[in-house]
């Protein structure tokens, strides 16, 4: 089938090639761009990046719309703060958290989400909301385990066979791209998987799915589960990062910044969501503090472009919705949704290509 | 044995009683069609025999095993499939796909397994497609494997839900009004395809409207109405049954039922 389409496999090429050149070129960054700003931004926008991968499993491919989701980035960050400092006097390793600390986000996931299985749409948005206010809250109360709003500082210094990461960007940088590598491999695996058409099929009509006798209880809790377990690993890299964890940076505003990353970008599709968080992640801690320095050298002192941060992000997603509801680089799913009457022949010849490779 | 019994099965929403006391059974290997006219109670059966809804009385057996407390994705791994009345596919899923998450519940692939497409996962996996791929060509949507569920013309949806009902191997498949909003054409084709999926094994137990459909393909055929079984036989007798007439027709002194 592939000879009868010309360009069918310079574009499947191409496909294949994208992901690992720019892979390479990631790689190879940090030594061709000694500026540390530059690497620490990029490391920041990694944590987005995972934060954004889990949260696309539980809204993009099951449709549970969750307003919560910076809980879980808080719980990976607190097991990270209270484990590994002086805290407690704990000190578990940092590689050996990268596995414990997605495991309790995994289970506060089922824990925050049995409660929300019968709720649907706006009803879930809204106890998802509610549960993204109370662990920032309880963290904040806690405050004999937590230090309350002073939050917990000095962490444990990750170190690689006895060389401690220090205050370099660069360790994180390539912890962060090994982890998103890990990322996008076990979203993809998951979408072409049992579990995977289980989560669209009720993201589609939860009635039907049940008749398919797919268990809608445990297929939910495992997206809560999944999803969560992203945001715990992304939550231990960031707090080892910044060296400090408190509750305040755990605010609403983290949950509708991931969701506005998956807005933009495109829902359900992986790399879309990856282009979003690195665009909203690159406004957010680069272009708006180098503006904002660049007004000050120019001798706008008391202007502050980061203050304008959430306004530009409403615009933005206004334009988006006006222009382009289905994101940057929408899922197959989502573009027709916006655009069902129009047929575009060079979508649909895609499709087809798609829809072989991944069935060959 | 019976495949499917249901003994004294009553159902009521509040005070109304949309379902009294129906009793009967369904042989393995038949095409049995349930008819009545709207209201009767019929798609209540259906949503009873899945467990959407809980009998008020009464039980329902399949192979001899009650059916209460089970939760519809019990019932369904059990063996019992069906379609809706307003189609329900997956829209904004591939064809393909439809069918194979019609296979989920005779699957074995676990979250570990889907997370990390282990060796067992992807053999799986090929021969679910394959199994998808030949039952998309049994009711003859070879071609439309890549297409979305929602854009095919929908005769071709109709008989997509079938495909994804029979991905489970069931023992019953339940057909909610199959020729509804289908032309002459189609219909003669769902003739065929009933009577080839009775042939693998499948009993069929169908709800239609289409008489001409129902006496041309069922074996047997039950009549309810106002949830009261009012008759059940062969096709030609409940054809010339008084109280079948009287209930589509009303009586021949001119009052209504």
């Amino acid at each position: 089938m592939a000879g009868s389409r010309p360009g069918g496999k310079a574009a499947r090429a191409l496909r294949r090639g994208a992901p690992l050149a720019l892979g390479l070129a990631l790689l190879a960054y940090p030594f061709l761009d000694r500026n540390n700003s530059h690497v620490d931004f990029l490391a920041n926008a990694g944590a987005f990046i995972l934060l954004a991968l889990g949260l696309n499993i539980v809204v993009g491919f099951a449709g549970l719309l969750d307003l919560g989701y910076a809980a879980f980035f808080a719980i990976g960050s607190y097991s990270y703060a209270m484990l590994a400092s002086q805290q407690f006097g704990l000190h578990v390793p940092f590689w050996l958290m990268l596995l414990i600390a997605p495991v309790i986000a995994a289970l506060f996931g089922v824990l925050l989400g049995a409660p929300t299985l019968r709720l649907r749409g706006d009803y879930l948005a809204i106890v998802t909301l509610g549960f993204g206010e109370i662990v920032p809250q309880t963290f904040l109360n806690l405050s004999q385990y937590t230090n309350g709003p002073n939050g917990i500082s000095s962490l444990d210094q990750p170190s690689l066979f006895g060389h401690p990461f220090g205050f370099s960007a660069t360790p994180y940088y390539y912890v962060l791209l090994a982890l998103i590598a890990l990322g996008i491999l076990a979203a993809r695996n998951l979408q072409n998987s049992r579990l995977g058409r289980a989560w669209m099929a009720i993201r589609e009509d939860e009635l039907a799915a049940r008749h398919m006798g797919i268990n809608t209880t445990v297929t939910k809790l495992s997206a809560f589960a999944l999803g969560a377990s992203f945001s715990g690993l992304a939550g231990v890299v960031y707090a080892a990062k910044l060296d400090l964890v408190s509750p305040d940076q755990f605010q609403f505003n983290v949950s509708v910044l991931v969701l506005s990353m998956l807005v933009l970008g495109g829902m359900g599709n992986i790399w879309g969501v990856i282009l979003g968080s690195f665009v909203l992640s690159f406004i957010n801690s680069f272009l708006l503090p180098q503006s904002t320095s660049l007004a000050h050298a120019a001798g706008f002192g008391n202007l502050d472009f980061t203050n304008y941060r959430f306004m530009l992000y409403g615009v933005i997603l206004v334009l988006m919705m006006l222009f382009r509801p289905e994101g940057l680089i929408p899922s197959r799913q989502r573009a027709a949704e916006f655009h069902e009457a129009q047929t575009d022949p060079k979508l649909a010849a895609q499709e087809q290509a798609e829809y072989e490779g991944a069935t060959r | 044995m019976a495949l499917l019994r249901l003994s004294s099965v009553s159902k009521n929403f509040g005070g109304l009683a949309a379902l009294s006391e129906l009793s009967f059974e369904l042989e393995a290997g038949r095409i049995v069609a349930m008819i009545g006219p709207n209201g009767a109670g019929k798609s209540t059966v259906f949503n009873l025999i899945t467990g959407i809804y809980a009998p008020s009385s009464g039980s329902i057996a399949l192979d001899g095993r009650p059916l209460g407390g089970l939760n519809t994705n019990r019932i369904a791994s059990l063996g019992i499939a069906r379609t809706f009345q307003n189609i329900r596919l997956f829209a904004f899923m591939s064809a393909l796909d439809n069918v194979m998450t019609g296979r989920h519940a005779r699957m074995h692939a676990s979250m570990l397994d889907s997370l990390l497409h282990t060796p067992g996962q992807r053999s799986e996996e090929r021969r679910v497609r394959e199994r998808a791929r030949e039952l998309l060509a049994f009711v003859a949507l070879e071609r439309e494997g890549a297409s979305y569920a929602r854009n095919l013309p929908y005769g071709g949806q109709r008989r997509l839900e079938i495909a994804r009902a029979l991905a489970s191997d069931p023992k019953l498949l339940l057909l909610d009004e199959p020729a509804a909003g289908m032309n002459p054409r189609e219909k003669e084709d769902l003739i065929g395809l009933i009577g080839r999926i009775r042939d693998l094994g499948v009993t069929v137990f169908l709800i239609e409207h289409d008489m001409a459909l129902v006496m041309n393909v069922s074996e047997r055929v039950t009549v309810l109405d106002h949830g009261e079984k009012i008759a059940e036989g062969t096709p030609d007798a409940v054809r010339r049954d008084e109280r079948v007439i009287e209930a589509y027709l009303g009586r021949a002194d001119g009052t209504a039922s």
